[in-house]
Formats: structure tokens, sequence, C-alpha cells
């Protein structure tokens, strides 16, 4: 395949690189020409001094024949535009855009850019998947009070689904000292206030109670 | 009228200047607030710091309400992207767009946006000026 690929940052050099090895015809086009030079250098001739964005130097990129085109600038609104010319007057047909933004999804799907690939919420994704839910974090050390505030996530299995605060019984000096709900926003619980699947607790407690807390919370 | 303008340099300013004195009811919206000595010490209207090609930002600005919405930034992208978000997120009724590349400007028009390039405008007034047409 004929792939061009828009900004020649870090993203877009090594995917070059991968697609280039695997067999691809591949022009990248940089606005810097520092850039330029030095992926000329470890690439070869694969690069294109100018702006992704504008029609004639996609012309001159031969983007009429491109199978494919890529925008992985650090800029989502370029890479949204690159897109949008290619697609509408180079007849480019299939054009993937890098997001940072997670809130351009939508608007980008809208306007007719075939893949949107935001790094953003793929690297939150798999932070998401390889941290252990259950563990508690730490928000807050007080030093002078010996006290840390911790935060809790609420796991479905967890003892505490449906209990009221008054009825959980807490470590010596700690303390409940706000609920944040995904529906509602955080809220300064009450003795009944009842602890929900997916709850944030943000809670006091000291250093040495804090394994006591954490067997309290999550059980 | 409600107008949310994005960009708040000299041709923002002012135009939010205008609008004000014209009674309407306007919020400028500028990634810096160093821009607002640009508006008027007149007006009265709204100045908000943030980044008008964030959603968020735009609700906040009112967008939702607005009937227009006028891009004024120095980046012809950024003025693109929120113009289109503003047309087909937020249904504003009028949007307006400011491109200085003539290329990508046409081809925004044949995509239905409202656009300006001042790139051509300036270039046509001077032409007129040098063969004697008068501005």
């Amino acid at each position: 395949m004929y792939i061009i690929v828009v900004g020649g940052g870090k993203v877009g050099y090594f995917l070059s690189l991968a697609l280039l090895s695997e067999g691809h015809e591949i022009l990248i086009i940089e606005r810097e020409a520092d850039k330029c030079k030095i992926i000329a250098e470890e690439l070869g001739s694969v690069v294109m001094h100018g702006d992704g964005c504008e029609v004639r130097t996609l012309e001159d990129a031969g983007a009429n024949r491109a199978d494919l085109l890529v925008a992985v600038t650090h800029r989502d609104e370029v890479n949204l535009v690159a897109c949008q010319v290619a697609k509408d007057r180079l007849g480019v047909k299939r054009t993937i855009a890098r997001i940072s933004n997670p809130k351009n999804e939508a608007l980008f799907k809208m306007l007719g850019i075939d893949v949107t690939v935001s790094s953003t919420n793929l690297i939150l994704e798999h932070i998401e998947e390889k941290l252990p839910t259950h563990s508690m974090s730490h928000l807050l050390t007080l030093e002078d009070g010996n006290l840390e505030i911790v935060e809790v996530n609420v796991q479905t299995d967890s003892v505490v689904v449906g209990k009221r605060i008054s009825d959980i019984v807490l470590p010596t000096n700690s303390l409940i000292c706000l609920i944040i709900k995904t529906a509602k926003g955080a809220q300064v619980p009450t003795a009944s206030s009842i602890i929900e699947a997916g709850d944030h607790i943000i809670a006091v407690t000291q250093p040495d109670h804090e394994a006591e807390l954490r067997a309290a919370l999550t059980g | 009228m409600k107008v949310v303008i994005m960009g708040c340099g000299r041709v923002g300013g002012m135009l939010a200047g205008m609008l004000d004195e014209a009674g309407h009811q306007v919020t400028v919206v500028d990634i810096d607030s160093w821009g607002f000595r640009w508006l008027p010490r007149s007006f009265n209207g709204k100045a908000l710091v943030g980044d008008g090609t964030d959603v968020e930002t735009l609700r906040t600005a009112g967008i939702e309400e607005a009937d227009v919405f006028v891009a004024t930034t120095q980046g012809d992208n950024r003025n693109v992207m929120a113009a289109q978000a503003a047309k087909h997120i937020f249904n504003v009724p009028k949007v307006v767009c400011r491109i200085y590349d003539p290329l990508r400007e046409e081809l925004y028009k044949s995509m239905g946006l409202e656009t300006m390039s001042p790139t051509k405008l300036g270039a046509n007034v001077l032409m007129n000026i040098v063969l004697g047409k008068g501005g």
C-alpha cells in the first residue's frame, strides 16, 4: 500500500519505521525542516518537507494514489484537517487520525474520519487493566499529624457494598470523609449514607492502621 | 442575538466590541487572557479563558444557546475544528469561520461552512487600490 503519514514526530517516525518493514510505500510529511533532515538520514528519502493540511502539499505527495493517510501530529485540529483535505480534495479512501483529547472522538467520527486512535484513552485503558483496582491509593500524607489521605475504589464484591457508614467498623483514627459517586459526584457522607459499588471513598487514616482500613473497605 | 466568538485578537476583539455596542449578548473565548486587551473598555459581554476547540469550553461559553459562532483565532485548523463542532454537535444556526489559506477556505465552503479568507479579501482590496479602482 501507499501510505502517507502526516507528522514526523516520535509517533510518525516509529509508525513509518514499522510500516516500511512490512513492505509498504511510505511518505512522511513534516513541517519542520530539521526533523525532515533527521528522518531522511535515518529512513532514507521517505520524507517531504511541507504542511500536510495544504492541498498543494498533498497533491505533490501524490495523495490521489494513496491508499491511506494517517495523521499523527500532536495537534488534534491538524490531524482532522489533514484527513478532511485528503478525503475531500484528493479522494484518499481511508484516513486515520490520532487524537489527544478523547472528547474529540465523536466529532471526528461525525466528520467522516474513518478511524480515530486516542492515545490518551489507550493509555488509560492499559492503566486500568494493569493496576490492581482493589488496592488503596495514597493521595496525600500529612506529616505533622501522622495522618494520610487515601482513596479506595469500591468493587462489586466488596463487603461494604450496600452498607451504611454507621455499620462499617473502621480502625482507630480512621474516617470516611468523602464519597464520590459516578452519577451524583462528591458527597460528604452522613451516618446513614450507603456505599455502592463503583463509589470512590476518600478516607483519612494513620499509616499504622492503613492495612486494617484496606481490609475493612475492600474485604 | 447571542454570539460566541473564539479567538480574541485584533479582529475578534474588535468584532466583539462592535456586536456588544450594537446590543448583542457576546461571549469571547481565548486561550490566553492577554488577548482580552483588544476588547474595548466599554465591553459589557463575557470574556472566558479556555480552549475553544474543546467542546466543554464551548459549552461553558454558552454555545448551546448561541445564535452565532465566529471562529477568529490565528490558526486555520483550530477555527475549522471549532466551527465544525459548533455546526455539527451544537447545531448553531450561523457559524462563521476565518480561514487564511484560500484553498482550505474553498474546501470548507464547499462543505457547508460560512467562511472568510482575509488573504483573499486583502489581496483583492490591494489589487483594486493598485489598479486605482478604490478600496
